[in-house]
């Protein structure tokens, strides 16, 4: 076993490598860009090298300047994690000259899987199934329908030189295919100048359906499937293992098959074979094909950990260590099931924008297995991948796991930035999605139920007021006393008109936009109109969050926050008597908060003055060379419209 | 050691006390939500077009949320000038900013404008004392029209009137304790000199103004026509003048202002004395209302009372089985040590002795003194004045008078003649002074003054020969007993401001509490005794 490797990556997998390394009495070496100086990862390793900017292709990116940290903190290994270098053949070839270890397949291995289309050439002479079709050059309708006929039906006609759906014809049964093919042919010589065709299975109901494989170089065992359909413009959601409906006989099919792909090409370490499959009459063993492999350990790994119990990098440490596999195929067990949910710092409601912000506060819950990169106080930089963590369930059966997930969700408390924490637990009580009756498609076709917006009910708003109060824990002995008359306080909840009337310690009155509930702080929770509210209340700089069954997240209003700096009518005015030496604007011109508007000479210094809001210069009501009085008015902006 | 309670909370007198307690509280309340309401909301309604927040949202809008608040003369000026000034058209009180208390003084411009009655300037002195004593920074929430005009005489010349509350912030100011004022309105005249007298003032944009002399008076001196705004705004103020020193957008923005600036005080509490946790009582406080007899003249055990205000119920009585109409012991309050003197029948010589040597104990220890008044007076009669129960009496009213630790007046029945003396009466400057819904305070009983009276008229009418019946003696004592019954009531008292305002006796111990939390803000200096009558 090595006794020190560096981890050349960030975030939640660098974390989670390190963490195995711990266990195994590994030493282990950090890198870090600028953006990640303080990053969990970086406090978690035993030794940290600084390797360069924010940017992923002057520090995580760089294979020499990684190497060279290795080298020079006497690491004898690289673990690349995923992404950035994992998957880069030159780098695996760089770190080898460098008389180092790289944790992962051989350059060749990640090659042959590298090009998709010579991948599937070589999966289909090792006898792994991909996705019939005809690529040649005879056109001959006979012989396409006949090609059709030997994929089965139903294929799609897809035009060869085609692109946004033209020249593309769905053929479901044999007496249309004539005529789906002319039709599509002459579509596709008027599109693109070329009728030429080619011939694909259709799949109606595709699920994606991964195996995750291992192997030593020479053989290889499979750890069962991941189902990974849960996905949202090809990007992961949830994944669980093992898939749902998922039958021995096509398991092992499926295992064999992912076995065979990996020994082809004398695969080292953890990988995954991709998967597409039909599901449309359910799962059947002569309905999977290859897609593509992953010559990597995967974001979702965890999930196969859960129901094998293996630790994959322990494994991959060991066999990048010169170990043979550490288990035989009959020596793996699969138990329960698992889910694994990604949450990330994203901005549903404007379409999944990826967002950023420092977590105020963040909460794990107990009973789940959360992989993160992040600690409270941590900041989404906008240089990365913006997940805040993984979070992965286990269960006896997969009602109980699903059950289980989103409980966490709903236990899972972030503040500080928004989050898709709402869309995963609408996605965990999917109706569907608990029937098992999952596809590639799921999410897009519910995608407006699945991001409704829950608006905030009054007792949660007042339970916000409460806490913006600061009365989340029921207020100090003395809180709300008063003689005869309690007094009522706007709290500044932004968007709400909120005022807490503090009754006494533990008993408010609030009122919500126009709404009064009344409230009682009583065996550690407040109750709102007889009702325990179980929801935690956490105040943060300028927030405040409700964490009940999902969250919800309040601003707080600086009544600091404004500026009574502009004189009236937006007049920027002399603040001296002095020269005016410059004039930098015109009449409608817009100007910025912050531009220069003119230069006043006094007392022997230049004095610049800026405009001190965004807007429309009005009128310059002085000339350069101009002598002015203090006071006196020197440009003047257009009145801000109402809002 | 813990009280034990011989209260039996099922029994007859029990539930009748409760429900006297209860009628005399709702008789406070309907008087407190009198003054509360201030001058009505048809002038709130003006007050608010205004783009002003109400008085007390004012208020609560300096404080800290969930600040505690206690509120000074909540009653004051109630039944005067025809009830022309609910509340004295003033607010005032100790609350919590970032978590430092500060005494505030609050005008209600919706009662006459803000202007100042006699009650008014009583009450608005009665909270810089307050604050000097206690040394509380002052926050001012300036909305008034100066003197009120046709009070003039009662508000203007005398020392105790309107030109010393700038008198007491140039004090106050000089021993370090913070003065800051918010204009939100008016600011007129005399009250021109509240924003200027203090160490930091803010004021509200096309609110606020601040001039010696509004518009009107400038045309009639010199001709001269200006607009408020032009003649004393926030602008002209914060930019030409430098009378004051922020302008805020409005209300809600000076108030945050003004929580900026007692955030930047760089106080911080003297260490005075050790504080325990705290501990609630062992006995409910709300059974108060069960155990006090309705009717004043009915004795009971003030240790029922103690062992419903004190930590634990625990008090380590002193002098236990000596003078022992005078309970006397040590407990504390809300964590505070306290050393208690309460009442508990009429004093005799050596009740006055335990008295005086217990606050000198007090006194030597630093512990701050909780008085629980109920006194019908010394007691009379040759035995008592031949034994010297004067000269021992004096012993107490000197120690009481002189004492350096801060003193807090509870009045929880009875305050007659000479006993208000020796048990820390407004005169003797407890630091402040509350009052129960079923207190009475006179120089001595309605029933007493009248028998007095009637005794001499009789005597007069018997020297001239002539006679005098039952029912003509019953009818002449009849209107004293009357005068005094109204003056002596506790709404009576606290309109006048001759305390700080009547309580609800289930709030006793945390009214102490506060009242000891305000008054420990200032050191405990040495005490030095007058001479003792030995």
């Amino acid at each position: 076993m090595f006794h020190k490797i560096l981890i050349a990556n960030r975030g939640e997998i660098a974390a989670r490598v390190i963490d195995t390394c711990r266990k195994l009495g590994v030493r282990t070496v950090a890198v870090y860009s600028d953006a990640d100086r303080d990053a969990r990862h970086v406090a978690l390793a035993d030794e940290a090298v600084h390797i360069g900017g924010p940017a992923p292709k002057d520090s995580y990116l760089r294979g020499d300047a990684i190497i060279a940290a290795a080298r020079a903190t006497g690491a004898q290994a690289i673990h690349p994690g995923y992404g950035f270098l994992s998957e880069n053949p030159d780098f695996v070839d760089a770190v080898e000259a460098a008389g180092l270890v790289f944790i992962g397949p051989s350059a060749k291995a990640i090659r042959a899987m590298g090009l998709k289309d010579a991948a599937k050439a070589l999966m289909e002479q090792a006898g792994v199934p991909v996705v019939p079709g005809y690529h040649g050059a005879n056109q001959d309708p006979e012989h396409l329908a006949g090609a059709a006929d030997t994929i089965g039906y139903p294929v799609l006609i897809k035009a060869v030189a085609g692109g946004g759906g033209k020249g593309m014809r769905l053929v479901e049964r044999p007496q249309d295919f004539a005529e789906r093919l002319e039709s599509a042919r002459s579509e596709a010589q008027t599109a693109f100048g070329n009728p030429a065709v080619l011939i694909e299975k259709f799949v109606q109901k595709p699920r994606h359906i991964e195996v995750q494989v291992f192997g030593d170089g020479t053989s290889a065992v499979h750890l069962y499937e991941r189902d990974c359909s849960l996905q949202r413009r090809h990007q992961k959601v949830i994944e669980e293992a093992p898939a749902p409906g998922m039958t021995e006989k096509m398991r092992a099919a499926m295992g064999q098959a992912a076995v065979r792909a990996a020994e082809a090409i004398g695969y080292s370490g953890a990988g995954t074979i991709e998967f597409i499959v039909d599901a449309s009459d359910g799962l059947r063993a002569d309905r999977f094909w290859f897609m593509e492999m992953n010559t990597r350990l995967q974001v979702e790994h965890p999930v196969t950990e859960a129901v094998t119990g293996v630790d994959l990098v322990e494994w991959q440490l060991r066999v990048a260590s010169g170990e043979s596999l550490p288990a035989r195929q009959e020596d793996i067990p699969l138990t329960g099931h698992a889910f694994e949910a990604r949450l990330y710092a994203e901005d549903v409601p404007a379409g999944f924008l990826p967002a950023t912000g420092t977590l105020s506060h963040l909460k794990f819950p107990d009973g789940a297995r959360a992989e993160t990169g992040v600690r409270p106080g941590d900041t989404i930089s906008p240089w990365y991948d913006p997940m805040i963590a993984k979070i992965i369930v286990h269960g006896p059966t997969r009602a109980i796991a699903l059950t289980r997930l989103a409980a966490a969700l709903d236990a899972t408390e972030v503040a500080g930035s928004v989050t898709n924490l709402d869309f995963l637990a609408a996605l965990a009580r999917h109706e569907g999605f608990a029937a098992g009756d999952v596809d590639t498609g799921l999410i897009a076709r519910d995608l407006d139920a699945l991001t409704e917006p829950r608006p905030a009910s009054a007792a949660v708003t007042a339970l916000a007021a409460l806490g913006a109060a600061g009365l989340g824990q029921g207020g100090a002995a003395l809180a709300g006393f008063h003689l005869w008359q309690p007094l009522a306080r706007d709290v500044g909840l932004a968007g709400h008109e909120a005022v807490v009337e503090l009754l006494g310690p533990g008993a408010a009155r609030v009122t919500v936009d126009g709404q009064t509930v009344d409230c009682r702080f009583e065996g550690g929770r407040w109750w709102i109109d007889g009702r325990p509210m179980t929801d935690r209340i956490i105040l943060t700089q300028g927030h405040v969050s409700v964490f009940g069954p999902g969250a919800h997240h309040f601003a707080l209003t600086d009544p600091l926050d404004r500026d009574s700096g502009v004189a009236g009518g937006g007049l920027t005015l002399s603040p001296m008597p002095g020269l005016v030496k410059a004039v930098f604007v015109s009449a409608g011109q817009a100007v910025a908060a912050g531009d220069r508007l003119a230069v006043l000479e006094a007392m022997k210094m230049e004095h610049t003055l800026t405009a001190a809001r965004d807007g429309t210069v009005a009128e310059v009501l002085v000339t350069a060379g101009q002598q002015v009085e203090a006071g006196a008015a020197l440009v003047r902006l257009e009145e801000e419209e109402e809002a | 050691m813990k009280l034990r309670s011989s209260v039996q909370t099922g029994s007859e007198a029990f539930r009748a006390n409760r429900a006297a307690h209860e009628a005399m509280l709702a008789q406070i309340a309907d008087a407190a939500a009198l003054a509360t309401a201030g001058g009505g909301e048809k002038a709130l309604a003006r007050h608010i077009a205004r783009g002003k927040l109400p008085p007390r949202a004012r208020v609560a809008g300096l404080l800290d949320a969930g600040s505690p608040f206690l509120e000074v003369g909540a009653t004051a000026a109630h039944g005067l000038y025809d009830g022309a000034a609910p509340c004295a058209g003033l607010i005032a009180g100790i609350g919590l900013v970032h978590g430092q208390e500060v005494m505030v003084v609050a005008n209600d411009a919706t009662v006459k404008g803000g202007t100042y009655y006699p009650m008014t300037v009583k009450k608005h002195l009665r909270a810089q004392e307050i604050a000097e004593e206690n040394r509380l920074p002052c926050v001012y929430l300036v909305d008034s029209g100066g003197a009120n005009l046709p009070n003039q005489d009662e508000v203007f010349p005398d020392r105790d009137h309107f030109g010393r509350i700038f008198f007491n912030q140039a004090q106050m100011s000089a021993k370090g304790i913070p003065q800051i004022a918010v204009v939100m309105g008016s600011c007129t005249a005399g009250g021109a000199y509240v924003p200027a007298m203090s160490d930091v003032s803010i004021i509200v944009k096309e609110q606020g103004t601040i001039f010696l002399a509004g518009p009107p008076l400038v045309k009639a001196a010199t001709g001269e026509v200006v607009s408020a705004e032009d003649l004393g705004g926030g602008d002209v103020h914060t930019r030409l003048s430098g009378v004051a020193d922020y302008l805020a957008e409005d209300d809600a923005h000076a108030l945050a202002l003004a929580r900026r600036a007692v955030g930047n005080l760089n106080r911080r509490k003297p260490e005075t004395v050790a504080w325990q946790s705290p501990e609630d009582p062992a006995y409910d406080p709300d059974e108060i209302f069960g155990i006090v007899p309705g009717d004043l003249r009915t004795p009971y055990d003030i240790r029922e009372v103690i062992a419903r205000i004190v930590d634990g119920s625990r008090f380590d009585e002193f002098k236990p089985r000596f003078g022992e109409t005078l309970v006397t012991g040590f407990a504390h309050v809300r964590g505070c040590p306290v050393g208690i003197v309460a009442n508990n029948g009429v004093l005799f010589s050596e009740s006055a002795i335990k008295g005086a040597h217990f606050v000198e104990l007090c006194s030597q220890r630093r512990i701050p003194l909780v008085f629980l008044q109920n006194i019908t007076g010394f007691m009379v009669g040759r035995k008592y004045e031949n034994e010297g129960i004067a000269r021992h009496g004096a012993k107490m009213v000197t120690a009481v008078a002189t004492t350096s630790v801060p003193k807090i007046t509870m009045l929880v029945g009875g305050s007659f003649g000479a006993g208000n003396y020796g048990m820390a009466g407004r005169a003797y400057s407890p630091r402040f002074l509350w009052t129960w819904p079923n207190s009475r305070i006179s120089v001595m009983g309605g029933e007493q003054a009248a028998g007095v009276l009637a005794t001499v008229k009789r005597d007069g009418i018997e020297r001239a020969g002539g006679t005098w019946t039952p029912e003509e003696e019953a009818e002449f004592k009849r209107p004293t007993i009357e005068m005094f019954e109204e003056q002596s009531h506790p709404l009576y008292a606290s309109a006048r401001l001759w305390d700080d305002g009547i309580i609800d006796p289930r709030k006793t111990r945390d009214t102490l509490a506060l009242s000891l939390s305000a008054a420990l803000n200032a050191p405990i200096e040495d005490t030095r005794f007058g001479v003792f009558r030995m």
